[in-house]
């Protein structure tokens, strides 16, 4: 396992590693680091790097205009929810086609991942107009719905991806012990699914966080989650980096911390166990 | 017998995922290849007709299009060049004994948990802009001018943009690969005095090839409909240099409210997917066998 390496051989990858690590982190950085500054000193020229006044001033400024706030319950609550029923639907769905898979068990799942290579640009078209005639536009409920449904194939996916690889010995052994599905459910799936339950939920999470698609074309104000609130700051009048910055910042800080969790699942998530 | 029970039991759990799943696809689908045979525009709804195929015709022979495949294709295409041929180093590089591995990985996965908007926003405005951005500063370090990246190369700034959020991808997933190669077939090519370049050749890349495939697989579908980007940073211009397939059918439909020309467009993007989508689904199913 463990190949001889010279101190200088690690010296120079450690080297190399860190420079690209924070070239390829400097923009976050460099983000958080203006959050930081006055108007004046974000302007500046040669920019400040870590010399400049430090203030927490553009934080109270998001945190002021209300809407700041307004918007983060809807990512919240647009996240949260799609994700929490897609898990309601999915689960079931997974657990039947790892467990009790019969000829077709393959087409279909192979059918619900294709329904997801349909391009949200071609079927805006009809959402919006359905949205629009029952008065779904710009509402949570809309958009629950709409990020539920882009979402549930890749919950499926995750879920029956876990699902499968709980050894089917032991539900056997619980079932010649006489246990019924409801029993073999709770005291045998149950504590194994626990982790690929939890990685499933924070991955569709983070997506349906970050779902830039359909919330810019189907909310305006009242259901806007984040990534609207920040599009509004990309009208040229609306020139104040400092600000924009820290709306940001607060934007993405969650999203990160939980992603830097679930980076492993991640891999496994997204490439549907494809790469391990 | 508990089999048969499952079987029924298996079969109405998976019902309303099913359910669905077939009207969240056919319900739009229909509507769009309905809207796509209609003269139909939202600023005069009272008088729509049917016109058969010639949105088609319209969608097909207007110059946007070509331009806005073109762009697409580029877009893709260049992304995908870079987040490979700067992940695979740079997965091979955190492969090594690395002090403080974990930090530097932490660093480098971030962009891929930012949100579209906020990584265009940031990118506009903090480090491309002309005047003083963070580029146009390090542009006058060297004495070079600074390049006004949305106005003379607006596209290369968006495929920018869009390979800093997928490189951690492709660096997280051919990482997982590697730390999943056989150690000791690398040893004992050492042994044998093999370099380190036919090493990487001969035992790494072929290793590899699995990996990448499924990077440039899922890469393509999320990178054919890249919206957010555009939309915030140039809004598909100037003129149409960042207009991709995503971009001109959103345009037409909510600002030129044509509905039908964008329901053709839509599905010409429909097709376009499933092109794609159809090799995905060989490779995944492939994986399914094993």
């Amino acid at each position: 396992m463990a190949r001889k390496v010279t101190a200088r051989r690690v010296w120079v990858s450690t080297a190399a590693a860190w420079l690209f690590g924070f070239m390829i982190f400097l923009p976050i950085l460099w983000m958080v680091l203006t959050s930081f500054k006055t108007e004046l000193d974000a302007f500046a020229m040669p920019p400040k790097f870590l010399v400049f006044h430090w203030t927490t001033e553009n934080y109270a400024t998001v945190q002021q205009r209300s809407d700041y706030i307004h918007h983060a319950l809807n990512s919240i609550i647009v996240a949260g929810g799609s994700t929490l029923i897609a898990m309601i639907i999915a689960i079931p769905a997974a657990w039947s086609m790892a467990f009790a898979p019969t000829k077709r068990t393959k087409d279909v799942l192979l059918w619900m991942l294709s329904t997801k290579m349909m391009p949200s640009v071609g079927v805006l078209v009809p959402i919006y107009l359905i949205f629009r005639d029952f008065g779904m536009l710009d509402t949570r409920a809309g958009l629950v719905m709409i990020l539920c449904l882009g979402n549930l194939p890749i919950v499926i996916w995750m879920l029956f991806t876990y699902f499968k690889e709980i050894p089917k010995d032991i539900l056997e052994a619980a079932r010649m012990d006489g246990a019924t599905i409801g029993r073999e459910l709770i005291y045998v799936l149950t504590p194994m699914a626990v982790p690929g339950l939890a990685s499933t939920l924070l991955l569709n999470f983070i997506l349906a966080w970050n779902e830039a698609f359909w919330t810019l074309n189907l909310s305006t104000l009242d259901a806007a989650p984040l990534t609207v609130f920040i599009a509004s700051y990309s009208s040229p009048e609306g020139l104040f980096w400092a600000k924009l910055s820290a709306a940001s910042t607060l934007a993405i800080a969650p999203i990160i911390i939980l992603g830097w969790f679930t980076q492993r699942q991640l891999v496994r998530g997204l490439t549907f166990g494809a790469v391990k | 017998m508990a089999t048969q029970q499952t079987q029924v039991l298996g079969r109405a759990l998976l019902t309303p995922a099913v359910a669905l799943l077939f009207i969240w696809m056919i319900v739009p689908l229909a509507m769009t290849i309905y809207f796509s045979t209609l003269h139909y525009s939202l600023l005069d709804s009272e008088t729509w007709s049917f016109v058969g195929l010639e949105n088609f015709r319209y969608f097909l022979t207007d110059p946007a299009f070509l331009t806005a495949l073109r762009n697409t294709l580029v877009l893709v295409g260049s992304v995908l060049a870079i987040t490979i041929l700067l992940g695979t180093p740079l997965a091979l590089l955190l492969d090594q004994q690395v002090i403080g591995r974990s930090i530097v990985r932490l660093m480098v996965i971030a962009p891929f948990f930012v949100m579209p908007t906020v990584s265009a926003l940031v990118w506009k405005n903090l480090l491309m802009h002309p005047v003083s951005g963070l580029f146009a500063w390090l542009a006058t370090l060297v004495g070079a001018t600074p390049i006004d990246w949305f106005n003379d190369a607006p596209l290369l700034a968006v495929i920018l943009i869009v390979a800093w959020q997928w490189l951690p991808f492709a660096t997280l997933i051919l990482l997982t690969a590697l730390q999943s190669q056989d150690e000791e077939q690398k040893e004992a090519a050492e042994m044998d005095g093999a370099s380190a370049l036919s090493t990487f050749i001969y035992l790494t890349l072929p290793h590899l090839a699995r990996p990448i495939t499924v990077v440039i697989l899922i890469e393509t579908i999320f990178l054919l409909t890249v919206f957010a980007e555009i939309f915030v940073t140039t809004g598909g211009g100037p003129g149409l240099q960042t207009t991709n397939i995503a971009f001109l059918i959103y345009s037409q439909a909510l600002i030129q409210y044509d509905i039908g020309n964008a329901s053709a467009g839509g599905l010409v993007a429909v097709v376009i997917a499933n092109i794609v989508a159809f090799f995905l689904v060989r490779i995944v199913g492939r994986n399914l066998e094993a």
